[in-house]
């Protein structure tokens, strides 16, 4: 262990101080390990696989639901019969802690023999870590040989996360959309408010009965944004960076919205639910009467565990809901970097992909495109059983493209500013 | 060989003070913007005026030092009381026992429970609705994660509760309670009044540090306030975690600043506390003097035997609610038990135990042995010295206990990434081993000491080596106190969250570590599961504890109980 204590001079700082800077690094580094990090080429896939045999990828994914857990679980054991990789997944209950281990193992000078091989991620996590240049380089994805069968035609998302160009740094590995479910046991179909202006008029005829998890929770914080495009007025202010706009004025109405709804809100507005399993619970309970999931097939999945009554249903706004891609990436420094990619392209699979749209299994939408598949897989997808509380796809209504990932920062900021409230 | 003891008090030692000397350490650089290993930042002070520029800062800390106060005043009212109408009883025997599970339940688990009971749609709720209440649905009550901590508090009583009365017990033998009661009782007062008179000042100077510690562990814990502790804001030692895992660098020294922030509302937690001996003490003084004898106290007594009741049986309702949950199919409200039962939900969970619970019994048994050994060497090594700990010897064996765990373990966490030695199971296991080993020391120290030493003095006279007669009659014959040390060691091990979180980073994982990251998404089927294992293993501990000195001794009566 070499015990390294670097003194600096103040330089020309205004601010006086006896030491400026004192820096005290301690690495346990193995010495003369400064070769160069070694990335291997997907489009030698051969080369990547034999590679691969025998690596141990650490796969960071948000943790907190069951069905996801063990389809990961799935993925792992296929995995380990077909290419010898021991998939660990770690489970996060935020993404940004998977990015900030990177970040922290970049600052420690910890450029190889990263602790985190594979991120599940989208949003402003994926746009942070491309930003800082903790991704591995560009243009991998796309030289996967599943990548032939993802529909970039008509997913558009699937190269463009929240406005950031992929660029080939990231796996497209599902498809989410905003959609709200109700108990029809207990609300008229008629009743369901289809705008979130008619959702806030509702919430006050029924106080007490809807809420949504607190940000930064993934679910809450883009329930945010939906009320956001919807409030804002012209939307093509959102998809450029919060800072060129002003944001006072855009989300004044927001908080508006979100003023009134608190006070007629679930414990109004004084406690949230901590994420979308939670609220999944309350409605269970009866304590709420409206929730919403970014998979359209949540409360099929949830109907199948018990978790939810079979009376549970799905409706979306008529103008539109929320709609994105989620991927899967690998850090610059991964530790697994071949297995991590061979993970990804079986994630990407149309194998992998079908199960994982099984609302028996998990529900989540596939990526690719049904035309590019050959025939048996086809018909497979579409025989699947999508489940009685599950929308047609062609009845998910019309996708609302993510703002900039600046601006759900900066509602996440202003959100914790109003509402964590002292007494 | 039998020279090297001198090695028993030095490791721990090192390995007390060391972990929190270090960690303080790697947390207060950060804090003024140093950073070992991490660049950026720059020395100053602005890390504390961001800190003091957080929304609801105050709140924060408001709620830590209250409801840390709170419930070490109420717990240890409750065990006073309860010692003061009932000791040398069959109720306070009995109550002994019914406590004695309770002890070496994780916190976690009591939360969970207490958790279950008091939703809105919990246990209680159901119990109750609709023919009660006539409510159909839960009520929007703010109960769980209520703004003033109220549950919070409850569930840390309920489990401070056994801890303390544990020490008591401990302590009881060295106060002559019973000449003082007929003393006491002659002269007029009541039960109660003559207990706190006569016997209790002698008690409570033997157990002030353990309620040191039950006033740092409430100031500043992490996973009662996760789960139900207030939301808006949380707790300081909350936020502090959820600071601490911001991808956002600068975030980091934020939360080192609060972390020395925690150690500065724990520290006058301490002090209020002190101001409050003070006030109790002359209130007492005052009314001796004054000759108030309570003679008639059952209500004190009834008050203080159902308050105990209450603590005891609010964890067990609730782990057996959590019980019913993990086999539950679908369970509406008000339904009092589920529509059907199935084993769906632990063939789901149960693989995904497997990897956690090796962690658990690992590091659990793994720490557990390496502290029993520690502590008989410190012990050997005060015998054949003659030298015992002083006070400042008693004080460091508390410092892990008294030092709020965020604060000194996220300096650890700092230093271990910055070494590579983040997650790895020795790093875990160290962790864990600091705060094993006061409890180990502890729970060996007066049996220990109250052995009969003329067997070693016989084993001498017949011409034995001091290692022989340890080994082959003083650690025999203290088989049983050495397994009570090591089922405790080992459930302190498995209740352990915060250590576990901070330096497993996500990759080594326990039974509790994941209860508590469940108990987010609610899924109430799933932490049943859990929650049954974070019950399980302490007892199984205990079980053995119990069992095979029973089976050895069996032929012995003299080291029969």
């Amino acid at each position: 262990m070499a015990l390294a204590l670097v003194l600096n001079q103040p330089r020309n700082d205004p601010e006086v101080y006896v030491l400026k800077k004192l820096t005290i690094a301690l690495s346990l580094s193995i010495a003369g390990s400064f070769a160069h990090a070694h990335s291997p080429d997907p489009a030698k896939w051969e080369s990547v696989e034999a590679e691969a045999r025998g690596q141990t990828v650490y796969f960071n994914a948000w943790g907190g639901a069951e069905n996801i857990n063990s389809y990961l679980e799935w993925v792992g054991e296929e995995l380990r019969d077909c290419c010898d990789i021991k998939l660990v997944h770690v489970k996060l209950d935020d993404t940004a802690n998977a990015v900030a281990k990177v970040v922290a193992e970049r600052a420690a000078g910890r450029d190889e023999g990263g602790s985190v091989d594979l991120i599940w991620i989208n949003g402003e996590n994926f746009a942070s870590m491309k930003e800082r240049g903790l991704l591995l380089e560009k243009g991998w994805a796309e030289k996967l040989p599943n990548w032939a069968y993802v529909d970039v035609e008509n997913k558009p998302t699937v190269l463009n996360d929240f406005t950031t160009p992929v660029e080939g740094q990231a796996a497209p590995w599902g498809m989410a959309k905003l959609v709200f479910f109700h108990d029809s046991a207990r609300i008229q179909e008629n009743a369901l408010p289809s705008s979130a202006e008619e959702l806030l008029e509702w919430a006050q005829a029924n106080p007490g009965r809807f809420s949504y998890p607190s940000p930064p929770d993934f679910i809450g914080s883009s329930f945010l944004k939906q009320v956001l495009i919807e409030t804002v007025g012209d939307a093509a202010v959102l998809q450029q960076p919060a800072d060129e706009a002003d944001f006072e004025t855009v989300s004044a109405p927001l908080f508006d919205y979100l003023d009134q709804l608190h006070r007629v809100a679930w414990r109004e507005g004084r406690a949230f639910p901590q994420n979308y399993p939670a609220m999944k619970q309350l409605l269970a309970d009866g304590e709420l009467e409206i929730i919403f999931a970014f998979n359209p097939s949540e409360a099929s999945n949830a109907i199948a565990n018990f978790e939810l009554p079979d009376t549970v249903r799905s409706f979306t706004f008529e103008e539109g809901t929320l709609g994105n891609t989620h991927f899967v990436a690998i850090p610059y420094n991964a530790s697994a970097k071949a297995g991590a990619l061979v993970t990804a392209n079986f994630l990407m699979s149309p194998e992998a992909q079908l199960r994982k749209q099984d609302p028996e299994v998990w529900g989540d939408p596939t990526v690719l495109g049904m035309d590019k598949l050959p025939e048996p897989l086809q018909t497979g997808f579409g025989a699947l059983d999508l489940g009685i509380a599950t929308l047609a796809p062609e009845e998910l209504g019309p996708v609302l493209e993510e703002p900039h990932p600046s601006w759900m920062e900066r509602v996440e900021e202003a959100w914790k500013r109003r509402y964590t409230v002292g007494n | 060989m039998f020279r090297l003891t001198y090695l028993g008090p030095a490791l721990a030692v090192l390995l007390l003070a060391g972990p929190v000397g270090f960690g303080l350490a790697g947390t207060v650089l950060p804090a003024f913007g140093i950073s070992p290993g991490f660049g950026g930042g720059s020395f100053g002070l602005h890390y504390f005026r961001e800190l003091f520029a957080q929304p609801a800062l105050f709140c924060s800390i408001t709620l830590s030092l209250t409801s840390g106060l709170a419930s070490a005043v109420l717990s240890l009212l409750i065990v006073m009381l309860f010692t003061a109408a009932f000791a040398g009883t069959a109720t306070f025997r009995r109550m002994q026992h019914l406590l004695g599970p309770l002890l070496s339940l994780p916190h976690a688990a009591a939360a969970l429970a207490i958790a279950f009971l008091v939703a809105p749609s919990g246990m209680i709720m159901r119990l109750i609705s609709p023919e009660l209440t006539g409510w159909e649905r839960p009520p929007d009550l703010l109960i769980v994660h209520d703004p003033l901590a109220l549950s919070m508090i409850g569930a840390l009583v309920a489990k401070e509760v056994p801890f303390l009365l544990l020490m008591t017990l401990a302590a009881l033998p060295q106060a002559p309670v019973e000449r003082v009661r007929q003393l006491t009782g002659a002269l007029g007062y009541g039960r109660v009044a003559g207990f706190i008179h006569g016997a209790w000042p002698g008690i409570y100077r033997q157990i002030r540090l353990p309620v040191f510690a039950v006033i740092a562990f409430a100031s500043s814990n992490v996973e009662v306030a996760l789960i139900l502790g207030p939301t808006q804001p949380q707790t300081l030692a909350a936020r502090l975690v959820t600071w601490m895992s911001d991808p956002d660098l600068s975030q980091r020294y934020l939360a080192s600043a609060g972390a020395l922030l925690q150690l500065g509302v724990t520290g006058l937690a301490f002090a209020i506390w002190l101001g409050l001996e003070r006030l109790c003490a002359a209130l007492r003084n005052k009314a001796a003097c004054g000759g108030l004898r309570m003679r008639r106290d059952r209500a004190v007594q009834v008050v203080s035997l159902t308050a105990m009741i209450l603590a005891a049986g609010a964890i067990f309702a609730g782990l057996a609610a959590l019980a019913v949950w993990s086999f539950a199919g679908l369970w509406q409200f008000p339904d009092f038990l589920p529509g059907s039962f199935t084993l769906r939900n632990w063939m789901k969970a149960l693989p995904r135990v497997v990897e956690p619970l090796g962690t658990t019994l690992t590091i659990g048994v793994a720490s557990a042995f390496i502290a029993a050994i520690l502590s008989v060497l410190c012990f050997v090594h005060e015998d054949r010295t003659g030298k015992r700990a002083g006070r400042g010897g008693q004080a460091l064996i508390y410092l892990p206990l008294i030092v709020p765990q965020v604060t000194f373990i996220f300096g650890l966490q700092f230093l271990l990434v910055a070494s590579g030695w983040l997650a790895t199971l020795p790093a875990l296991l160290f962790a864990h081993l600091v705060f094993v080993m006061p409890y180990a020391y502890l729970c060996l120290k007066d049996p220990w000491r109250s052995f009969d030493r003329r067997y070693e003095q016989v084993a001498a006279g017949l011409g034995k080596s001091p290692m022989t007669t340890l080994f082959r009659i003083r650690l025999p014959m203290m088989l049983r106190p050495l397994l009570v040390l090591f089922a405790i060691g080992f459930s302190v091990s498995v209740g352990l969250y915060l250590p576990t979180v901070l330096i497993g980073a996500g990759r080594l994982t326990t039974i509790t570590s994941e209860a508590v990251a469940l108990a987010s998404g609610g899924n109430r089927r799933i932490i049943g599961v859990y929650a049954f294992f974070q019950m399980l293993l302490p007892v199984a501990g205990f079980a053995i504890a119990t069992l095979v000195p029973a089976l050895i001794f069996r032929r012995f009566r003299g080291m029969q109980v």
